[in-house]
Protein backbone atom coordinates (compact mmCIF):
# COMPACT_ATOMS: atom_id res chain seq x y z
CA UNK A 1 0.00 0.00 0.00
CA UNK A 2 1.45 3.53 -0.86
CA UNK A 3 0.69 6.14 1.49
CA UNK A 4 0.60 9.59 0.16
CA UNK A 5 1.86 11.89 2.34
CA UNK A 6 1.54 14.71 0.27
CA UNK A 7 -1.91 14.78 0.66
CA UNK A 8 -1.76 15.27 4.17
CA UNK A 9 0.68 18.15 3.57
CA UNK A 10 -2.09 20.52 1.92
CA UNK A 11 -3.18 23.28 4.25
CA UNK A 12 -6.87 21.65 3.53
CA UNK A 13 -6.32 18.22 4.62
CA UNK A 14 -4.48 19.52 7.50
CA UNK A 15 -6.41 22.30 9.06
CA UNK A 16 -9.43 19.84 10.12
CA UNK A 17 -6.28 17.17 11.74
CA UNK A 18 -5.23 19.96 13.83
CA UNK A 19 -8.62 20.63 14.76
CA UNK A 20 -9.23 17.49 16.37
CA UNK A 21 -5.98 16.92 18.25
CA UNK A 22 -5.76 20.69 19.73
CA UNK A 23 -8.48 19.19 22.70
CA UNK A 24 -5.91 16.22 22.85
CA UNK A 25 -2.82 18.14 23.75
CA UNK A 26 -4.53 20.78 25.79
CA UNK A 27 -5.74 17.70 27.62
CA UNK A 28 -2.40 15.77 28.09
CA UNK A 29 -0.89 19.48 29.29
CA UNK A 30 -3.61 19.66 31.97
CA UNK A 31 -3.10 16.26 33.49
CA UNK A 32 0.70 16.72 32.85
CA UNK A 33 0.66 20.05 34.45
CA UNK A 34 -0.92 18.46 37.82
CA UNK A 35 1.26 15.77 38.39
CA UNK A 36 4.79 17.77 37.82
CA UNK A 37 3.15 21.02 39.81
CA UNK A 38 2.21 18.51 42.65
CA UNK A 39 5.06 16.43 42.37
CA UNK A 40 7.72 19.36 42.12
CA UNK A 41 5.99 20.80 45.22
CA UNK A 42 4.63 17.96 47.49
CA UNK A 43 7.14 15.33 46.90
CA UNK A 44 10.68 16.42 46.73
CA UNK A 45 12.73 17.79 49.84
CA UNK A 46 13.28 21.70 50.34
CA UNK A 47 16.59 21.51 49.74
CA UNK A 48 18.88 19.98 46.89
CA UNK A 49 22.42 19.37 46.77
CA UNK A 50 24.85 18.57 49.83
CA UNK A 51 27.19 20.49 51.90
CA UNK A 52 26.17 23.85 50.63
CA UNK A 53 22.51 23.04 49.23
CA UNK A 54 20.24 25.08 47.23
CA UNK A 55 16.91 26.13 49.47
CA UNK A 56 13.07 25.96 48.48
CA UNK A 57 14.33 28.67 45.38
CA UNK A 58 15.47 25.27 43.43
CA UNK A 59 11.95 24.37 42.86
CA UNK A 60 12.77 26.87 39.56
CA UNK A 61 13.75 24.06 38.13
CA UNK A 62 10.56 22.22 37.34
CA UNK A 63 9.81 25.57 34.74
CA UNK A 64 13.53 26.81 33.95
CA UNK A 65 15.07 23.27 32.66
CA UNK A 66 11.16 22.45 30.45
CA UNK A 67 11.39 26.35 29.43
CA UNK A 68 15.26 26.36 28.50
CA UNK A 69 14.90 22.61 26.43
CA UNK A 70 11.78 23.70 24.83
CA UNK A 71 13.39 26.97 23.57
CA UNK A 72 16.41 24.94 21.63
CA UNK A 73 13.71 22.08 20.85
CA UNK A 74 11.20 24.66 18.92
CA UNK A 75 13.93 26.40 17.40
CA UNK A 76 15.07 22.90 15.93
CA UNK A 77 11.69 22.56 14.80
CA UNK A 78 11.51 25.49 13.03
CA UNK A 79 14.45 24.85 11.06
CA UNK A 80 13.78 21.83 9.96
CA UNK A 81 10.32 22.95 8.59
CA UNK A 82 11.47 26.28 7.28
CA UNK A 83 14.23 24.04 5.62
CA UNK A 84 11.81 21.35 4.21
CA UNK A 85 10.04 24.47 2.94
CA UNK A 86 13.17 25.52 1.35
CA UNK A 87 13.60 21.82 -0.43
CA UNK A 88 10.08 20.94 -1.53
CA UNK A 89 8.45 24.60 -1.85
CA UNK A 90 5.74 22.97 0.01
CA UNK A 91 3.18 25.54 1.34
CA UNK A 92 2.48 24.03 4.60
CA UNK A 93 6.30 23.35 5.87
CA UNK A 94 6.68 27.07 5.89
CA UNK A 95 3.08 27.78 7.95
CA UNK A 96 4.67 25.43 10.67
CA UNK A 97 7.56 27.06 10.42
CA UNK A 98 5.54 30.43 11.04
CA UNK A 99 3.36 28.51 13.32
CA UNK A 100 6.04 27.46 15.79
CA UNK A 101 8.23 31.06 16.31
CA UNK A 102 6.53 33.05 18.75
CA UNK A 103 5.90 29.88 20.93
CA UNK A 104 9.80 29.17 20.47
CA UNK A 105 10.64 32.85 21.92
CA UNK A 106 8.35 32.85 24.87
CA UNK A 107 9.73 29.87 26.21
CA UNK A 108 12.94 31.33 25.00
CA UNK A 109 12.22 34.65 27.60
CA UNK A 110 10.92 32.25 30.32
CA UNK A 111 14.22 30.60 30.20
CA UNK A 112 16.12 33.51 30.78
CA UNK A 113 13.46 34.53 32.94
CA UNK A 114 12.80 31.80 35.32
CA UNK A 115 17.09 31.44 35.04
CA UNK A 116 17.14 34.92 36.63
CA UNK A 117 14.99 34.40 39.28
CA UNK A 118 17.11 31.41 40.30
CA UNK A 119 19.82 32.90 39.93
CA UNK A 120 19.72 35.78 42.26
CA UNK A 121 19.56 33.47 45.56
CA UNK A 122 22.00 31.01 44.22
CA UNK A 123 24.48 33.13 42.27
CA UNK A 124 23.65 36.38 43.78
CA UNK A 125 22.78 38.13 40.29
CA UNK A 126 20.20 38.58 38.22
CA UNK A 127 21.95 38.66 35.08
CA UNK A 128 25.85 37.77 34.42
CA UNK A 129 27.75 37.71 30.66
CA UNK A 130 28.09 34.05 31.27
CA UNK A 131 28.43 32.01 28.16
CA UNK A 132 25.25 30.03 28.74
CA UNK A 133 23.04 32.81 29.46
CA UNK A 134 24.09 35.16 26.50
CA UNK A 135 23.77 32.10 23.74
CA UNK A 136 20.18 32.14 24.97
CA UNK A 137 20.08 35.47 24.49
CA UNK A 138 20.95 35.95 21.30
CA UNK A 139 18.80 32.46 20.68
CA UNK A 140 15.70 34.99 21.88
CA UNK A 141 17.03 37.49 19.64
CA UNK A 142 16.90 35.15 16.23
CA UNK A 143 13.27 34.08 17.11
CA UNK A 144 12.49 37.67 17.50
CA UNK A 145 14.84 38.30 14.55
CA UNK A 146 12.92 35.20 12.70
CA UNK A 147 9.43 37.03 13.21
CA UNK A 148 10.23 40.65 12.85
CA UNK A 149 11.83 39.68 9.28
CA UNK A 150 8.65 37.88 7.79
CA UNK A 151 6.11 40.42 8.69
CA UNK A 152 8.44 43.13 7.18
CA UNK A 153 7.75 41.76 3.87
CA UNK A 154 4.96 41.75 2.10
CA UNK A 155 5.26 39.47 -0.51
CA UNK A 156 4.35 35.92 2.07
CA UNK A 157 5.89 34.01 -0.32
CA UNK A 158 9.30 35.83 -0.03
CA UNK A 159 8.93 36.61 3.47
CA UNK A 160 8.68 32.44 3.68
CA UNK A 161 12.04 31.94 1.92
CA UNK A 162 14.22 34.90 3.21
CA UNK A 163 13.49 34.26 6.97
CA UNK A 164 13.58 30.18 6.34
CA UNK A 165 17.20 31.78 5.57
CA UNK A 166 17.94 33.38 8.69
CA UNK A 167 16.84 30.68 10.62
CA UNK A 168 19.01 28.11 9.63
CA UNK A 169 22.12 30.31 9.35
CA UNK A 170 21.12 31.07 13.37
CA UNK A 171 21.06 27.24 14.00
CA UNK A 172 24.58 27.57 14.99
CA UNK A 173 22.80 28.91 18.44
CA UNK A 174 21.71 25.44 19.14
CA UNK A 175 24.93 23.36 19.22
CA UNK A 176 26.70 26.81 21.16
CA UNK A 177 23.80 26.90 24.05
CA UNK A 178 24.27 23.29 24.30
CA UNK A 179 27.90 22.61 24.84
CA UNK A 180 28.64 26.49 26.56
CA UNK A 181 28.83 24.85 29.92
CA UNK A 182 31.41 22.43 29.21
CA UNK A 183 34.19 24.35 29.82
CA UNK A 184 37.11 21.90 29.16
CA UNK A 185 39.06 23.92 32.55
CA UNK A 186 37.39 25.87 35.10
CA UNK A 187 40.36 28.20 35.36
CA UNK A 188 40.64 28.81 32.13
CA UNK A 189 36.98 29.79 31.61
CA UNK A 190 34.66 31.68 33.98
CA UNK A 191 31.24 29.86 33.61
CA UNK A 192 28.50 30.81 36.07
CA UNK A 193 25.99 28.39 34.88
CA UNK A 194 25.88 24.58 36.59
CA UNK A 195 26.62 21.85 34.40
CA UNK A 196 23.30 19.66 33.86
CA UNK A 197 23.94 16.18 35.32
CA UNK A 198 20.54 13.95 34.94
CA UNK A 199 21.98 11.17 36.19
CA UNK A 200 22.88 12.21 39.90
CA UNK A 201 20.13 14.02 40.33
CA UNK A 202 17.48 12.84 42.71
CA UNK A 203 14.46 10.63 41.49
CA UNK A 204 11.76 12.68 42.73
CA UNK A 205 12.87 15.82 41.04
CA UNK A 206 14.09 14.19 37.69
CA UNK A 207 9.89 13.05 38.03
CA UNK A 208 8.59 16.45 38.20
CA UNK A 209 11.79 17.80 35.99
CA UNK A 210 10.33 15.41 32.83
CA UNK A 211 6.72 15.58 33.67
CA UNK A 212 6.78 19.68 33.27
CA UNK A 213 9.29 18.83 29.94
CA UNK A 214 6.04 16.83 28.55
CA UNK A 215 3.24 19.12 29.72
CA UNK A 216 5.17 22.13 27.40
CA UNK A 217 5.63 19.69 24.83
CA UNK A 218 2.46 19.27 24.45
CA UNK A 219 1.45 23.05 25.47
CA UNK A 220 3.75 23.81 22.70
CA UNK A 221 1.68 21.31 20.31
CA UNK A 222 -1.77 22.70 21.35
CA UNK A 223 -0.78 26.61 21.07
CA UNK A 224 1.34 25.77 17.67
CA UNK A 225 -1.54 24.18 16.01
CA UNK A 226 -4.19 26.81 17.24
CA UNK A 227 -1.51 29.22 15.50
CA UNK A 228 -0.92 27.09 12.17
CA UNK A 229 -5.08 27.33 11.78
CA UNK A 230 -5.12 31.23 11.63
CA UNK A 231 -2.51 31.01 9.47
CA UNK A 232 -3.83 28.70 7.48
CA UNK A 233 -7.43 30.52 7.48
CA UNK A 234 -5.87 33.90 6.64
CA UNK A 235 -3.61 32.47 3.58
CA UNK A 236 -6.18 30.15 2.05
CA UNK A 237 -8.95 32.86 2.69
CA UNK A 238 -9.92 32.85 -0.99
CA UNK A 239 -9.90 29.00 -1.45
CA UNK A 240 -13.40 27.50 -2.04
CA UNK A 241 -12.92 25.16 1.24
CA UNK A 242 -12.81 28.15 3.36
CA UNK A 243 -15.43 29.66 1.82
CA UNK A 244 -17.32 26.06 2.78
CA UNK A 245 -15.93 26.28 6.08
CA UNK A 246 -17.15 29.77 6.66
CA UNK A 247 -21.23 28.67 5.05
CA UNK A 248 -21.10 25.79 7.32
CA UNK A 249 -20.60 28.62 10.24
CA UNK A 250 -22.93 30.81 9.18
CA UNK A 251 -25.87 28.57 8.99
CA UNK A 252 -24.71 26.62 12.49
CA UNK B 1 -1.27 27.10 53.96
CA UNK B 2 1.48 30.66 54.42
CA UNK B 3 4.16 28.21 54.95
CA UNK B 4 3.55 26.83 51.45
CA UNK B 5 3.56 30.40 50.17
CA UNK B 6 6.81 31.48 51.80
CA UNK B 7 8.48 28.73 50.65
CA UNK B 8 11.23 28.95 53.03
CA UNK B 9 11.72 32.79 52.45
CA UNK B 10 12.19 32.21 49.37
CA UNK B 11 8.64 33.16 47.79
CA UNK B 12 9.35 36.15 46.00
CA UNK B 13 11.87 34.02 43.59
CA UNK B 14 9.71 31.12 43.49
CA UNK B 15 6.19 32.76 43.02
CA UNK B 16 8.32 35.17 40.26
CA UNK B 17 9.31 32.59 38.04
CA UNK B 18 6.32 30.37 38.24
CA UNK B 19 3.93 33.66 38.06
CA UNK B 20 5.67 34.83 34.88
CA UNK B 21 4.78 31.41 33.23
CA UNK B 22 1.64 31.63 34.15
CA UNK B 23 1.00 35.04 32.81
CA UNK B 24 2.95 34.47 29.66
CA UNK B 25 1.32 31.32 28.41
CA UNK B 26 -2.28 31.88 29.66
CA UNK B 27 -1.63 35.46 27.76
CA UNK B 28 -0.11 33.41 24.85
CA UNK B 29 -3.45 31.24 24.47
CA UNK B 30 -5.83 34.63 25.26
CA UNK B 31 -4.44 35.97 22.19
CA UNK B 32 -4.55 32.85 20.01
CA UNK B 33 -8.46 32.56 20.41
CA UNK B 34 -9.07 36.30 20.10
CA UNK B 35 -6.80 35.99 16.97
CA UNK B 36 -8.98 33.27 15.73
CA UNK B 37 -12.50 35.13 16.05
CA UNK B 38 -10.98 38.65 14.50
CA UNK B 39 -9.96 35.74 11.50
CA UNK B 40 -13.81 34.63 11.31
CA UNK B 41 -15.38 37.62 11.43
CA UNK B 42 -13.11 39.37 8.91
CA UNK B 43 -13.85 36.74 6.57
CA UNK B 44 -17.74 36.71 6.91
CA UNK B 45 -17.27 40.42 6.34
CA UNK B 46 -15.52 39.94 3.59
CA UNK B 47 -17.85 37.40 1.97
CA UNK B 48 -21.07 39.09 2.62
CA UNK B 49 -19.16 42.33 0.98
CA UNK B 50 -18.79 40.16 -2.45
CA UNK B 51 -22.35 38.79 -1.81
CA UNK B 52 -24.08 42.66 -1.51
CA UNK B 53 -21.79 43.77 -4.74
CA UNK B 54 -19.37 45.49 -2.49
CA UNK B 55 -21.60 48.32 -0.80
CA UNK B 56 -22.23 47.55 2.56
Amino acid sequence: MTLNWFKFASPASFYPIAGRLIPVFWILTLLLLAIGLYWGFFETASKLGGSNPQKEYYRIIFIHVPSAWMSMWLYIVLVGWAAIGLVFNTRLSFMMANAVAPTGAIFTFLALWTGAFWGRPSWGTYWDWDPRLTSELVLFFLYIGYIALHSAIDDTRRADRASALLAIVGLIMVPVIFWSINCPDPNQCAALHQRSNLTRIDGNILFSMLTMTLAFWMYGFAATFMRLRSIILTREAENTWVQELLNARRQA
Amino acid sequence: MSEFLSQGGYGFFVWGAYGMVAVLLVAEVLQLRAQRRTIWSRLGRLTRMRDTGGTE
